[in-house]
Order: C-alpha cells, then sequence, then structure tokens
C-alpha cells in the first residue's frame, strides 16, 4: 500500500463513503497500528471542523431529475469569466476547484486530496508557500486525467492579462509550479496569510487544459468549451441556451463515490425573485430556487403550504448606509463627490453621530428583513473572530435632537434645522428593491422628527450596480449624501472585504469610479492597520489590526452598518441541498439528494 | 352654409341661432344632447367625485401619509383606516388622495399636451396644399418610430437635474413626465386631425365659407376643426389613461416620482408581492385608476356624440 492509496482512502473517510473504523481496519490488515492510523486522519485534519451536508444514499444515481431555479439567467459557462453570481453558480456545475467553503467557513477539499495546513506540511513557516496536493483517479468529463498540468496550466490563463479573466486578481501576483503529476506549489512574493484564494472556492476552478490550452490570452474568448464545458464536476453538459436554459446529465465517473444521486438536472431561468420563491414553496414546480430578495412576510406565507422550506445561511455580506464625507453638489475637475471637496454639514460629526441614532435597526430587521438579515453595528461580522464587540447601535430620536441642538443646528419655520444657512436637507439613494425602499420610508420618519429632510430617491439594480462610466446613478458615483447597499464578502477572510476603508482604493474620476473605497473617507490610522494586518502571520494579532479598520470608519460614523445578510434560498421539503454562505449555492452539489 | 352635409348646429353658430326657432346656443345644445348619454353623465359624476375626493379630501381626513405604524401592518379596511394599511402600517386612504391628485394631474396635463400638439401638427398638415403636409407627416412617422423608452431615458438624464433646480423636486418630474409623455403621445392625435382635415376642406360649406372670403386660419378655426373635434376628443381620452401608466411605468424604473410619493402606479406596484394576504392595498389604488379611465372614456364617448352634428339625439 503505498502514500497515494493512503490519501486515497482518507479522502473517502472525509466525504464519509469510508467510516473512521473501516479506515483503520484496513490500516490494520497491513500492518499499521490503530493509533498511528488514526493520527494519519489527525494529520489530515479529518478532526477539522466540517460542515457539509452529510450524504445518506447509497449508491449514485437514481434519483430522477433535478431542478433548479435561477431568477437570474446564466449567460456563459466559463468560471473565469464569470462576474455574476448566476454564471458562477451554472458554471460550479461542471468545473471545481481544489477545494471549497463551508458554511460555517471551513475549507473543504474538492478537486485536492487534502486541505494544505502546518501540520501536513502544505504551508510553509514563512506564509510564502502553499503546497496543494490532488485527488488521485480523477477524471475529465471526456475521458482525460486530471493532473498537476492543469492546475498549473489554469494558473497561466487566469495570470494572463489577454485573456482578460474576471478572477485574475487572484492569479496575478502568484507563480504555481508543478512538483509531480499530483502535487503543485504555490508561490507568493510576500508572506501571505490569507492564501487559500487561488485554486480554491469561486475563483479557483480548474480548467482542463487540453480544451482551453489553444485558447489562452487573446483568444480566449474564442474557446467552443467556453459554452461546453468539459470539467470535473457531478453533472456532465448536455445543452445550454444562454439566458434561458441549462441541462446536464449525470458523470458516471465522478470521483466521489455514490454521488451525484440525480439523474439528470435542469436549470432554468427568468422571472423575479418572488415569483422563483412561489414556483418552489407555493407549487412545487421547482426543486430549488436561489437569492431570494423577498420581504420574510411573503416567505413565510408561503411557506405555510408545506411543500418548500427556506434555508438562510450566514454570509459576510452587509447591508449599510454610506454618509458621503464630500460634496456631491459641486464639481471639481470634471467629477462631484470629489475627494478635494468637503461636504456642507455631513462633514460634521456630530451630524453624523445623529443621523446614526436615527436608524431604526430592529424595526427594519423585524419587520422587513425577518431571516435576510441580522442588525448590527459592526461592517464585518463573520467569520466571528473578525466582529467587532465594542460597536453597539442604538435608535433615540431624543438623543439625535439634543446633539443637533448642542451642534447649533436650529429648525427653521420648515421645521428642517439649518446652521448658518445649511439646511440638513439629504438625497438618500439606494436601488429598486422593496425591501430597500420600505427601509429608506422608515429612516426617513425618523429623521422628520430630527429635523432632517431625506428625500428618497431608487435606482434600477442594473444601473446602480453597472461600472458604467458616463451613468451618474452608479453606486460608486456616489452623486447624493446618502448612499445604502449590500456589498458581498465573497471569502471567510475579511482582509480583500476591508479594502473598502483604505485611501488607495478611493473612487475617482482617474480610476473611472472602479476604486473600492466609494464612501470617500480615509485615516491614515485605518491604512497603517490594514498594511500590517496583509503581512501579520499571527491570526489572532492580524484580526485585531482588521477589527480595528473596521472600528476606525464604523466610529466615524461614515459607514452606518445596518444588517448582516444571509443568503435566502428555498428548496422542497424533501430535497436535501448544502448552502453555503462562503462559496456558491452550487458548490457542493453533487452531495445533494432527495429522500 | 347648404349642400349635402346636413345642418350642423354646432359648426356654425349664426346659422345654428336662426335654424333653430327656440333659440337656443351651441353650448347649452351640446350640454343637452350630452346629458341624455346616461353612460357619460354617470361617469361624469364619478370623475367628479375622483376630483373632489383628491382635492378637498385631505382636510377632511388630516393623516400623514408616510405615518409608520408597526402594530397595523396589512390591516383590511376599518374605521380607524377606511382603505385599510400597507406593510408599514400607514393608512392607505391618506396616500390616496396624496397619490391620486399626483396622478390625475399627470395624466389630464399629459392628455393636454399630446392634444395640442396634435391637433396643430395635424391642422397644419392636413390644411397644406404643398409642402407642409408631407414634411410634417415624416416628422410623425419619425416620432412613431423612435424607441420611446431609451429615449425617455435619455431626456430624463439630460435634464431631470435642471427642471429639479427650478420647480423642486416634486414639480421638476412632474414637469418632465408631462412633457415627455405628452411630446411622446401626440402622433395618433396628429393622424387622425390630419385625415379628417383631409376629408373636411373639401366639403361645401368650407368652399362656402372660403367664398364668402374666409382666410384659411378661420376656415381652420370656425369651419373645421368643430367638426374634427369628435374622433380627437375620444383619442385624447385614451392618452389620460395611458399617462397614468406611464407615469408607474416611470417610478418603476425609478425615473418617476420618488418612492415615497404614493402615485396610484407606485401603490400598485407596491402591493402586487402581497395580493394574496393584503387585496385590498391593489384593489382600492387599482379601482381608482380603472374608474378614471374608464369614466373619461365614456365621457369623451359622450361628448362625441354631442358634437356630432350628424347626429341626432
Amino acid at each position: 500500500m503505498n502514500e497515494q492509496e493512503i490519501r486515497g482512502m482518507v479522502a473517502d473517510v472525509k466525504e464519509g463513503t469510508m467510516s473512521r473504523r473501516s479506515f483503520i481496519q484496513r490500516m490494520a490488515a497491513v500492518g499499521i497500528a490503530a493509533p498511528i492510523a488514526s493520527q494519519i486522519l489527525v494529520w489530515n485534519d479529518v478532526a477539522m471542523a466540517d460542515a457539509t451536508l452529510e450524504y445518506k444514499p447509497t449508491k449514485a444515481g437514481g434519483g430522477g431529475p433535478l431542478k433548479m431555479l435561477l431568477w437570474q439567467a446564466p449567460t456563459l459557462l466559463n468560471p473565469h469569466f464569470a462576474s455574476g453570481t448566476k454564471d458562477q453558480i451554472a458554471s460550479r456545475i461542471f468545473f471545481e476547484p481544489l477545494a471549497g467553503w463551508d458554511k460555517e467557513g471551513n475549507l473543504i477539499p474538492q478537486l485536492a486530496a487534502e486541505v494544505p495546513s502546518k501540520a501536513n506540511g502544505g504551508l510553509s513557516a514563512d506564509g510564502k508557500e502553499v503546497t496543494w496536493k490532488l485527488k488521485p483517479g480523477v477524471k475529465w468529463h471526456d475521458g482525460k486525467p486530471f493532473t498537476a498540468d492543469d492546475v498549473v496550466f489554469t494558473w497561466e490563463y487566469a495570470a494572463d492579462p489577454a485573456t482578460a479573466a474576471y478572477t485574475t486578481g487572484a492569479y496575478k501576483d502568484i507563480k504555481v509550479e508543478k512538483v509531480n503529476d499530483l502535487t503543485v506549489k504555490v508561490i507568493f512574493k510576500e508572506a501571505t496569510p490569507f492564501w487559500a484564494d487561488a485554486f480554491v472556492g469561486v475563483t479557483g476552478q480548474i480548467l482542463p487544459k487540453h480544451h482551453f490550452g489553444e485558447y489562452k490570452g487573446a483568444k480566449s474568448r474564442e474557446a467552443p468549451a467556453n459554452l461546453k464545458p468539459v470539467g470535473t464536476g457531478p453533472y456532465k453538459f448536455t445543452d445550454f441556451k444562454p439566458g434561458d436554459l441549462l441541462t446536464g446529465v449525470r458523470n458516471e465517473d465522478y470521483h466521489v463515490k455514490n454521488q451525484p444521486q440525480f439523474d439528470t438536472l435542469e436549470v432554468k431561468g427568468g422571472g423575479d425573485a418572488v415569483s422563483a420563491a412561489r414556483a418552489v414553496l407555493q407549487t412545487g414546480e421547482y426543486d430549488y430556487a436561489w437569492n431570494l430578495q423577498v420581504e420574510d412576510d411573503v416567505l413565510k406565507r408561503m411557506e405555510t403550504g408545506g411543500r418548500g422550506k427556506v434555508s438562510a445561511v450566514p454570509s459576510g455580506d452587509i447591508e449599510f448606509i454610506i454618509l458621503n464625507p464630500t460634496d456631491p453638489w459641486t464639481e471639481v475637475d470634471g467629477e462631484r463627490s470629489s475627494v478635494k471637496t468637503k461636504h456642507p454639514t455631513l462633514s460634521d460629526p456630530k451630524v453624523r453621530e445623529a443621523i446614526n441614532l436615527l436608524i431604526d435597526r430592529d424595526s427594519v430587521q423585524k419587520f422587513i428583513y425577518g431571516r435576510g438579515g441580522t442588525a448590527t453595528a459592526s461592517f464585518v461580522n463573520e467569520p466571528k473572530q473578525f466582529k467587532s464587540t465594542k460597536l453597539k447601535y442604538e435608535f433615540n430620536i431624543d438623543k439625535a435632537n439634543k446633539i443637533l441642538d448642542d451642534a447649533g443646528y436650529k429648525k427653521g419655520a420648515d421645521g428642517i434645522r439649518e446652521k448658518d444657512g445649511k439646511k440638513l436637507k439629504y438625497v438618500y439613494q439606494t436601488s429598486i428593491n422593496a425591501p430597500r425602499q420600505k427601509t429608506q420610508a422608515i429612516i426617513k420618519q425618523a429623521c422628520q422628527k430630527a429635523g432632517i429632510d431625506l428625500e428618497l430617491k431608487s435606482v434600477t439594480a442594473t444601473v446602480f450596480f453597472s461600472s458604467d462610466v458616463a451613468n451618474p446613478d452608479t453606486y460608486t458615483k456616489l452623486y447624493v449624501d446618502m448612499e445604502m447597499y449590500t456589498t458581498t464578502q465573497p471569502q471567510p477572510d475579511p482582509e480583500r472585504f476591508l479594502n473598502q476603508f483604505v485611501s488607495w482604493e478611493i473612487a475617482t474620476k482617474e480610476n473611472k469610479w472602479l476604486g473600492r473605497n466609494v464612501s470617500r473617507y480615509s485615516d491614515p490610522a485605518a491604512d497603517e492597520a490594514y498594511k500590517a494586518a496583509q503581512k501579520e502571520l499571527d491570526p489572532v494579532k492580524r484580526a485585531a489590526l482588521l477589527i480595528k479598520v473596521n472600528e476606525i470608519f464604523c466610529e466615524a460614523n461614515i459607514i452606518l452598518p445596518l444588517l448582516s445578510r444571509t443568503r435566502v434560498a428555498a428548496a422542497l421539503n424533501n430535497l436535501s441541498h448544502d448552502h453555503s454562505g462562503w462559496d456558491v449555492d452550487t458548490w457542493n452539489l453533487a452531495a445533494w439528494y432527495r429522500s | 352654409m347648404a349642400g349635402s352635409t346636413l345642418a350642423s348646429p354646432s359648426a356654425d353658430p349664426g346659422v345654428a341661432a336662426v335654424a333653430a326657432p327656440a333659440s337656443v346656443s351651441p353650448a347649452r345644445e351640446t350640454w343637452r344632447r350630452f346629458r341624455r348619454h346616461r353612460l357619460a353623465m354617470a361617469s361624469a359624476i364619478i370623475l367628479g367625485l375622483l376630483i373632489f375626493g383628491v382635492v378637498v379630501g385631505p382636510w377632511f381626513w388630516p393623516v400623514a401619509i408616510n405615518d409608520i405604524d408597526f402594530s397595523a401592518t396589512l390591516q383590511g379596511p376599518s374605521l380607524s383606516h377606511p382603505f385599510g394599511t400597507d406593510d408599514l402600517g400607514q393608512d392607505l386612504l391618506a396616500r390616496m388622495m396624496y397619490g391620486g391628485r399626483i396622478s390625475l394631474a399627470v395624466g389630464l396635463a399629459a392628455m393636454v399636451v399630446a392634444t395640442c400638439v396634435g391637433v396643430v401638427i395635424g391642422a397644419l398638415a392636413g390644411m397644406s396644399r404643398k409642402y407642409a403636409d408631407p414634411f410634417l407627416m415624416w416628422v410623425t412617422d419619425l416620432f412613431l418610430s423612435l424607441p420611446q423608452l431609451p429615449l425617455l431615458l435619455l431626456i430624463i438624464y439630460l435634464f431631470r437635474e435642471q427642471l429639479k433646480a427650478v420647480f423642486g423636486v416634486e414639480g421638476g418630474v412632474f414637469v418632465l413626465i408631462v412633457v415627455v409623455i405628452g411630446g411622446l403621445r401626440w402622433m395618433p392625435v396628429a393622424r387622425l386631425v390630419r385625415a379628417q382635415f383631409l376629408s373636411l376642406r373639401e366639403k361645401e360649406f368650407v368652399e362656402a365659407a372660403r367664398a364668402q372670403g374666409a382666410t384659411k386660419l378661420r376656415q381652420m378655426t370656425r369651419h373645421i376643426l368643430p367638426n374634427a373635434l369628435g374622433p380627437v376628443i375620444v383619442a385624447s381620452t385614451i392618452e389620460v389613461s395611458s399617462a397614468i401608466i406611464a407615469e408607474s411605468t416611470l417610478s418603476f424604473l425609478g425615473l418617476g416620482f420618488p418612492p415615497d410619493i404614493p402615485t396610484w402606479g407606485r401603490l400598485l406596484f407596491d402591493a402586487k408581492d402581497q395580493l394574496d394576504t393584503a387585496p385590498h392595498w391593489a384593489l382600492f389604488p387599482g379601482a381608482a385608476i380603472f374608474l378614471t379611465v374608464l369614466s373619461i372614456n365614456f365621457i369623451g364617448d359622450g361628448l362625441r356624440d354631442a358634437l356630432d352634428p350628424r347626429r341626432v339625439i
């Protein structure tokens, strides 16, 4: 029994297809004592927390069709071009990364034999190298074996600027070397505490070299496999009508034993969130619907039918308000909200403090979002070790009034406060989405009682979230006083997420408003803490630094967090699915089953 | 005023006065004929009540339109909330009265703009015997073939901020929507008017007027236009309904009024997800739009009959 075989068996234990006991018995049969066999499992992090779905069927196939509804329809199937979640979900059916994230933020191996750790030698002590061992015996859908060459190729493909891959950020600053057919080494230029980006999760799906090899670089968009994927996933591609329907059949050679259970797969696009929820919860036409941005009341009522259930998993996504510290109504050098300007009233910390007191977060949660979010005062809420315990929120109109009185803002004849002729009148913008318009109404009413007048503005989501340079209504332009939206945290590590708070990421005309710091606020202390966190290998110290960045912005009341969002999906009662807030919905599609 | 055309009391008031022994003015004669049209009369009363309700209603029902009350969400009609409440516990009656002012004003104002532009262009084209007619019809075809939604978006992006600065938030959007909806919906009216003019200008009574030395302008305004008005009135009443609906489309795209201004279209849009449990929320604004549009159509119908000189009532 060689090392490769033992690794394969360890992987089987992890997937639950082999019990711990039979592993130890098989080891004993070749002369390895039980304690050592158990040690092998520990070294391989089998004891590591694992919150994946327990897979119960005892054979692959026989589950009939699985019908999913993505109300925003997928339009392409190459995971490295997929900027929208809908495309990422669709391509993840066919392609897999080396490892994915489960609902508690644990790294779960998929095409890797094990997750690199210090214990198994996968992580170097200086934090500059990661060694991935690949799972043996994995085959592409066309029967060719999956090897380290494919992994190295995926890096070359995504790192090439001419490919114009959406995932290029994870690959352009690293080097990947093939050690042997089943081992690759990732080398970073500097110590990198958060190494699980390349080859992991949404950005990490591995492409077959023999299908994409000729299409690296400028020809990348011409590859036939962009629309006819050949991957390693649990379902093989059958047909794809972009924007409408995607179908697949069971991969009989799937590398996890007894998976998947369903014989065919159908992914249908179109409609809106409410009708998607209805198609699962009320009529039962579909098995699964994703991303249900619907008022919780509506979902609860649909659930009373008893056909399906709603599942909400925590994620790092946060719904928040930005108070613009720059002047959105004066144009300087061809842009409004320029960092060279100061907002006439919102630059006053007292006004911002008062507004923060006027947000009734508990009511917003209780009456609008329900299971869709939890009221919070911290920008980072998940994973828990990065959440600030210091930040608290309060809803107190009297206190807000007092702060404004003390700061010298007097109520005029129209009931609106002003000081030195500057009125507290603001434009408050968000995207069109029923829960958001209600939140706007609630905040507007509270502000009215404190003598602040809000003009509500709502912009259609496709415009609001677009990166169209010519459009004044995009969220990164921030041509308003207040703005509310949700920002998504794609990995269970807030480092990338918190680059929204650093000075070199401020959205300006020069960077075509692609900068991540939309609030335009900056603080040297936050910059410094962020830079230190990028190099800090001690997880505790690093968490403290990142919490500090978060607190600086929240305490300045520039960023007013409202709700820590959950990801909400609906499924039929008899469908067991594995829904993670840190990866796409289909990340563990192979383990879904119907009971 | 002889010839094959039947005597027309409305076309030439002077003649009508002589012809009818019991002297009645044309306006009174129209009113007499209109009153006979029962549906039109009933519609006029309903529309009158609606307008009266939204104009003076808020004085009798002084509840704030944005008073949030989480203890009374999605309640059906009751004494404290005659039209029920929405999902934030806001009083629907107050919101409907406030929104009704805007919806009705938008609908009527847009109709006036569309009809005026349509009549002027149609009349000029219909009277012209040289180049103006083909040219104006090209313009009409051009406007008909323009994709309206992208054009709307463009106009709104270009002018929203300026108009807001001049007329205030609601006023600016109001002017913009009325001009845009009116300005993009005059084409059917223009075509109708032109067709009427082309046929009427060759009629004997117009020839007679010309023989008496009437100028072109006088022929148009005194002789042809009154006879062409019937179909125009019907066409323009339809514009009212399409303007109310177009306003809600714009609000839906985030380009109309701010989301907290409860126009009838916006109320209907907000209510759609709760149709199964709170039907009252959608039914009241829906019924208001329905009644307005229907009654305006019937009034148009009645007016056409009353103004039609060839019809004996």
